[in-house]
């Protein structure tokens, strides 16, 4: 079955979410998400890459040897990296550092890996930008909600960030003096993730209860109008149809 | 048809409950709590009211969303708020004390599952969170009230929202002082003063007098296994000898050691807990022994003055690990190694011969 260019490209945002459904690169998401904007950069800088990646695996994956592919996709990332970090280190120097180590590691970012891997090495151009490109809004749509809530109760300040020279973001009043400290330390990151994932499997499961309702309620309508149709075809008179010459035939 | 239904044993039958154990406990922690309103006012007793209250609260609200049966009956919230708020600093603004016991309820307690089923000790977790949360209001001690000085047992409440106590109330923990400067650890303090309480502190960690008479009721109620206290406090105690021994003030730092930090609360009331405790002899000796050590280690080398919640914690996680080792079911016969590895090594030969007898038959 041919999916559909939409499916591809919500099918990394909601139904396999990078983060939550597939639980693939949390360690970046652990770490960087301290603030949403550094979630923000580094899901953009990850999704730079992944569609980059998978658009150049997928135009090359004719022509690279199953036996060295691996390599080669790293290879391919690894590219696209250095010119990730080039970039940001011009142009936006403060986030560059606050990303500090883990912009180099989307390298070995199992998210780009897996999609090269998975879809961009088995799928043709077209499809693989747009897997790429849903995967890595995903990503960056899970980091900026996970940095969101930490920026908010760790720091209480609301998407404080600096591009070049201007700075922006919401200082709210003095609730940084009351903010609780534990959610930009490690230990808040893991009681995000955890509860963040826990409220989403539940709400997964609540939806699939009712589309599973759905269906066998949908299934029950179907049986009863089948047994309807019977009932009607068994106490149908017969009805017999002649033609001109006093032939039956069948009605 | 048969009246009687035949159920496989045990048939042990017992009147012990959650809930009167629960009660036990609450009337175990009443001497901490009486000794926290003399030496600090009402103040204490109104972070108390706030955490069993929110403690309570938080269950009911849980269980009324989730559609599951009410259990605050058992009793077992209202000890879990009496424990965090006892190890909470006396003067702390009133979030503290709502925040970490709705914490220890819903995040440790009822998202794992509800009692029995929590991973680890619900109030030294809140404790430890809180600690991390509000570093600054959490390592703030104040001294004891000083009833001659003009005083009264609500000085304290003017401070209910202060994120910084005047330095003029504030002062420093033995522990603090023991971490901060070497030489005497105990020096212009007294061994009955620090026996009663009267020294900066926890508001129910204190006073050692009132934790030991409620850890002694506890015991003698067989509520607690009084083992993984014992064992804990030698643990501290031998290890604070080890660590300490080139100091050359090692008797000091052992009593300073013992009757100052959240010592004793923490062995008698935090790591007795029933879920998150091992039962076999071995488990327990392992149990209390890294407790001790992880205590002296924080103590000594850690960046916090305190290791006691930190320990607790970390060998709550591991008791599940420590579960596994249990006694000889009765009648299987002794483990031999020695013997076990003589019939594998037979095995490996006998295994050998018939390979090589295959591969003549081959050739």
């Amino acid at each position: 079955m041919k999916t559909s260019k939409s499916k591809i490209l919500t099918n990394g945002i909601i139904t396999s979410n990078p983060v939550f459904r597939l639980v693939l690169g949390t360690c970046p998401t652990l770490a960087v998400t301290t603030s949403a904007f550094n979630g923000l950069g580094m899901g953009l800088a990850a999704t730079l890459v992944l569609v980059c990646s998978n658009a150049l695996v997928s135009l090359l994956r004719k022509v690279i040897p199953d036996k060295v592919r691996i390599p080669c996709f790293v290879l391919i990332i690894a590219t696209f990296v250095t010119l990730v970090e080039m970039l940001l280190k011009r142009f936006v120097p403060a986030l560059y550092s606050a990303l500090g180590i883990y912009l180099p590691l989307i390298v070995v970012n199992c998210i780009i890996l897996a999609r090269a891997e998975a879809f961009a090495s088995t799928n043709r151009v077209g499809d693989s930008i747009l897997d790429g490109l849903g995967m890595g809004l995903g990503f960056t749509l899970s980091l900026m909600t996970m940095g969101f809530i930490r920026e908010l109760v760790g720091s209480g300040t609301i998407f404080v960030g600096s591009l070049g020279e201007a700075e922006f973001g919401l200082v709210l009043g003095s609730l940084p003096d009351y903010a609780m400290s534990v959610f930009v330390m490690p230990a808040g990151g893991f009681l995000v993730f955890g509860l963040l994932m826990a409220l989403i499997n539940w709400l997964t499961d609540k939806a699939d209860k009712k589309r599973k309702e759905k269906l066998v309620a949908e299934a029950e309508r179907i049986e009863e109008m089948k047994h309807y149709l019977d009932e009607m075809a068994e106490n149908e008179p017969e009805v017999k149809v002649e033609n001109l010459d006093g032939q039956e035939v069948e009605a | 048809m048969s009246k009687y239904i035949v159920s496989s044993s045990p048939h042990i039958s017992s009147k012990s409950t959650t809930q009167k154990l629960m009660l036990d406990v609450i009337i175990a922690l009443s001497p901490a709590t009486i000794a926290s309103v003399l030496l600090y006012g009402f103040y204490p007793l109104f972070l108390m009211v706030l955490s069993v209250g929110t403690a309570v609260f938080c269950e009911w609200a849980f269980n009324l969303a989730l559609k599951k049966q009410n259990s605050t009956r058992d009793l077992s919230a209202i000890v879990t708020g009496m424990i965090f708020a006892l190890c909470l600093p006396p003067v702390v603004p009133f979030y503290v004390a709502i925040v970490g016991a709705a914490f220890a309820i819903i995040i440790v307690k009822m998202l794992f599952g509800g009692i029995g089923r929590n991973f680890a000790n619900p109030a030294a977790t809140a404790r430890i969170f809180v600690m991390l949360c509000w570093a600054g209001v959490m390592t703030k001690f104040v001294a004891p009230i000083d009833l001659s000085n003009g005083a009264n047992l609500f000085s304290y409440f003017t401070h209910a929202v202060n994120i910084n106590l005047p330095d003029a109330i504030t002062t420093a923990t033995p522990l603090a002082v023991i971490k901060g400067a070497g030489g005497n650890p105990v020096e212009g303090l007294s061994a009955l003063d620090m026996f009663l309480g009267r020294i900066g502190g926890s508001a129910g960690e204190v006073s050692a007098l009132a934790v030991l008479i409620g850890g002694l009721y506890l015991t003698i109620r067989r509520v607690i296994d009084v083992r993984i206290p014992v064992i804990y406090i030698g643990a501290t105690v031998v290890f604070t000898a080890i660590f300490y021994a080139n100091t050359g003030y090692v008797g000091e730092y052992v009593w300073s050691g013992l009757l100052s930090g959240g010592l004793l609360f923490g062995a008698f009331f935090m790591a007795t807990d029933y879920a998150t405790s091992p039962k076999s002899t071995v488990a327990v000796v392992i149990y209390g022994v890294l407790l001790g050590f992880i205590t002296v280690i924080i103590r000594k080398f850690g960046s916090y003055p305190e290791g006691v919640s930190f320990a607790i914690l970390l060998m709550n996680i591991v008791t599940p690990l420590l579960e596994k080792i249990r006694p000889r079911v009765f009648g299987q016969p002794k483990k031999d190694f020695v013997l076990i590895i003589k019939n594998k090594r037979a095995e490996r030969e006998a295994k050998k011969a018939l390979k090589s007898a295959e591969g003549g038959a081959n050739d």
